[in-house]
């Protein structure tokens, strides 16, 4: 029988090797600290923290996480040791959380090996503090003891490392942080690009087992890389109570199930209803990511599929016209006329067979793209998706961001979200030119040039807000200045970097400082020393809009923006140029690989990409803000917000 | 029950419930060219491939091989090259998958064919057969095997092909030669 200590409360630990589970809604960071007979932590050698994660006796995770298992034997652990505290506290990262009080009340429990609780204390009644001291375990004549402490400090976790008399304080607590960024470098989902797997080579008949619907989150690295999980938090954390009644349920679990809660997958004969996050992966982002692409694929190849039909129909009515045209017999009378009438209602009902094919697709298709796109984070869903009005600045970026929608002629209105993984391997280009397919219904140049610089804006603020506060800048150069009213919302922000650079000296400045920061990084990786660069170096991930290229640049400034097309997104800078092809047409051949190099995306809809499979042409559309929405401006203020609080 | 089909006959794929069979696998298998060790031994790898060829009214319109495992449609798709064989006890070293709900509507016949890409005949090739699995469930349907090859380095194995509503699964085992199903083209024609 399980105690459930209050705190302040002590309880007999019979046993030496136990494991100390802790459970919190969000990632934390979890250590231990031994003191001696005067409860004094003589150095920073005494503490099991993250960056140093074992010591005799004591093993503690690597990372923050919203779970933990510490290791504990007593029974190894140095016999000048007389107290062993462990200790919770909220990473330092960027958009992370700054106090307890925002979140439901940690547990830390002991559980011996064979799984049976000895004793557990949830942590209630925190508030502005960020680093807890949860548990003691205490010799006493002899015998090991467990208190319920739940000391906090505001201050974090030098305030708590410096109560323990431990003189290397500050050091500690930044070496700690330190080591928990690295942790979620780590675990950011690594490249899998498993895009052209077959969702259901044989299955379509016996229905999705639904994989997606299995709580993967279980363990506490799933959860936390879920978007479910930091993707809607403010409807969660709003509905908490801080330090409330005791939740014993795992905090994560009702987090695990998707965002639209469908009931249990229908068995039933028939195409099953679809379900979001129905495709593999290990979070909720990448089973996301993995089912739009699927249901990418699978348009493409459906619309192969309908038209090789129509094709074939078409070229068979032809050949038969012909014979019967050749066929003298045939000129003149009926037979000829039925012999036409009848090729002719051949290739119909080939036609009908193929469309009603197609629909059948397109039905299912439509029907998947109802209950994902409601359930995609925000990277990935369009602008007048209510998620965003839910948008938190997330505490790690997203698998992908979506760059635009996709569709067929023969799909609409069914659209693709168009996914791009991050971080972007190559930059963008949005094309301000008129496309040489105008139709008369494009806008003239001037409001093109609008479209296509408010286009990069939305990208860039959808960027801005995919990543954690602070992890992503924004630059933009503006020759002539010419975009100051789309840049407004970037602008009013305040979420640049830097004023816009106008002028040559601005283009140039501007160029210089991303190409020394391209140059160093590169010397430090090739080097082999990536911790050797100047302290002053800013390494968050860049994005350089650039208005009107190649307005107000140089021969030095092209030469140096295809330097950081070619190098800089192994560098952490990208680059968004709103550029029409045509102004840059004095430089020759000497930009085709700038522009071969850059992904083109139009400011309106244009047929101009192609899937992978298949070939075909999808016409792309930009995501916008619907009209009269504030909802970047809203987005963007969060970021800022985000950041001032980092700094 | 799977059927040992010789050559020339034709088996409904209709299920004998009525209902029509959703996913078929045609698998190949073939046993590997003995080794002696790993040294030196010049080991002549025996690599066949296994083709499926979609026909719209005679006309070739998608074919998957190694070089195209998935056709166009999706609808066929191959599982992936085997160079080498394998140990000849009656698994399939490669297999293509045919999803026949989503076979386009003007595709009427799929040819399915193996040939010998490193060129022995299948004199050379012990225990070869192809076979046909229904998919859902993992029942043979069909097996069908590649004796009596003689000097030939291909063989157009099977048809299925449209029948009212449902499909028909036709062994052909017409001899041929060639090194991909390009060279067969002629050869599969007058069996349509």
């Amino acid at each position: 029988m399980a105690a459930e200590l209050m705190r302040g409360q002590n309880h007999p630990l019979s046993r030496n090797r136990i494991e100390i589970r802790i459970s919190a809604d969000v990632p934390v960071v979890a250590g231990v600290t031994l003191a001696d007979e005067n409860g004094q932590v003589r150095g920073a050698d005494r503490v099991a923290h993250p960056g140093s994660p074992a010591l005799p006796g004591i093993e503690v995770s690597r990372q923050a996480a919203a779970e933990h298992r510490l290791a504990v034997d007593l029974g190894t652990v140095s016999a000048a040791v007389h107290r062993v505290s462990v200790l919770i506290a909220l990473p330092t990262t960027p958009g992370g959380l700054l106090r307890f009080g925002a979140v439901a009340a940690p547990r830390a429990a002991v559980v011996g090996l064979d799984g049976t609780e000895v004793a557990g204390y949830t942590l209630t009644g925190l508030d502005a503090e960020s680093a807890v001291v949860a548990l003691e375990l205490y010799r006493r004549q002899g015998a090991w003891k467990i208190r319920a402490v739940g000391q906090g400090y505001a201050e974090g976790l030098t305030a708590l490392f410096t109560d323990q008399g431990l003189p290397e304080a500050a050091e500690l607590a930044g070496g700690i942080e330190e080591a928990v960024a690295r942790g979620m470098a780590r675990s950011v989902p690594a490249g899998t690009t498993q895009t052209d797997r077959s969702r259901r080579t044989a299955a379509s008949v016996a229905g999705p087992d639904l994989p997606g619907t299995a709580p993967a989150a279980d363990s506490a690295y799933d959860a936390r890389t879920s978007p479910a999980a930091s993707g809607t938090p403010a409807a969660a954390q709003g509905s908490t109570p801080t330090g409330g009644p005791v939740d014993y349920t795992h905090p994560k679990r009702h987090q695990a199930s998707p965002p639209t809660a469908p009931a249990a997958p229908a068995p039933a004969e028939g195409p099953a209803s679809p379900v979001a996050g129905d495709a593999v992966g290990w979070s909720m982002d990448e089973r996301l990511y993995n089912q739009v692409w699927g249901m990418f694929e699978d348009l493409a190849r459906s619309t192969a599929a309908y038209r090789s039909a129509v094709d074939f129909a078409e070229s068979r009515m032809e050949k038969e016209l012909d014979q019967v045209l050749s066929d003298p017999r045939n000129r003149l009378g009926a037979t000829g006329d039925a012999a036409r009438d009848a090729a002719r209602a051949r290739q119909a009902q080939l036609a009908d067979q193929a469309r009603a094919a197609l629909d059948r697709d397109l039905a299912q298709l439509t029907a998947e793209s109802e209950v994902v796109e409601p359930a995609l984070p925000p990277a990935y869903a369009r602008w007048d998706n209510p998620v965003w009005h839910g948008y938190r600045v997330p505490t790690e970026p997203p698998m992908a961001v979506r760059l635009g929608d996709l569709h067929l002629p023969e799909s609409a209105p069914l659209r693709i979200p168009m996914l791009v993984r991050l971080p972007l391997e190559r930059g963008l280009w949005i094309d301000s030119g008129l496309a040489p397919t105008a139709d008369g219904a494009f806008p003239d140049a001037g409001e093109l040039r609008h479209l296509a610089l408010q286009t990069a804006v939305a990208l860039a603020a959808r960027l801005l807000a995919a990543h954690p506060a602070g992890e992503f800048g924004v630059q933009v150069i503006d020759p002539a200045g010419a975009g100051a009213s789309a840049l407004a919302p970037l602008m009013g922000a305040g979420v640049l970097t830097a004023p816009p650079a106008t002028g040559a000296a601005g283009v140039a400045e501007a160029l210089g400082r991303l190409t020394e920061r391209v140059d160093l990084v590169q010397m430090a990786v090739r080097g082999g020393a990536s911790d050797a660069l100047p302290p002053g170096l800013d390494t968050s991930r860049q994005l350089l809009i650039v208005n009107d290229f190649p307005h107000g640049f140089d021969d030095r400034a092209v030469t140096q923006l295809r330097y950081l097309a070619d190098e800089g997104p192994d560098a952490g800078v990208h680059l968004l140029l709103v550029a029409d092809r045509e102004d840059a047409v004095a430089y020759g051949p000497l930009l085709d690989p700038l522009w071969r190099s850059l992904m083109r995306l139009t400011p309106v809809a244009d047929d101009h990409l192609a899937d992978p499979w298949v070939g075909h042409a999808w016409t792309y559309e930009p995501c916008l803000a619907p009209a009269g929405s504030h909802v970047l401006q809203q987005v963007l203020t969060q970021v800022a917000i985000a950041r001032t609080k980092r700094m | 029950m799977s059927v040992n089909m010789t050559k020339g006959q034709a088996i409904s794929l209709e299920k004998k419930d009525g209902g029509s069979l959703s996913a078929v696998r045609m698998g190949l298998g073939w046993k590997a060219a003995p080794r002696r060790g790993l040294f030196g031994s010049r080991t002549r790898e025996i690599d066949l491939d296994a083709s499926a060829v979609l026909f719209a009214d005679k006309q070739p319109v998608d074919v998957v091989f190694f070089r195209h495992l998935v056709s166009d449609d999706g609808s066929v798709r191959h599982t992936g090259d085997n160079l080498v064989g394998g140990a000849g006890q009656g698994g399939d070293d490669e297999a293509i998958l045919v999803d026949l709900a989503r076979i386009p509507v003007h595709i009427d016949q799929i040819v399915f064919t193996v040939n010998s890409f490193t060129g022995q005949t299948f004199q050379e090739v012990q225990n070869a057969f192809c076979r046909l699995v229904d998919e859902t469930n993992g029942q043979e349907l069909a097996r069908y095997t590649l004796d009596g090859g003689g000097e030939y380095t291909a063989q157009i194995m099977a048809k299925v092909h449209r029948s009212g509503p449902g499909w028909t699964m036709t062994a052909l085992g017409v001899p041929a030669k060639g090194r991909t199903f390009q060279d067969l083209v002629p050869t599969i024609l007058p069996v349509l």
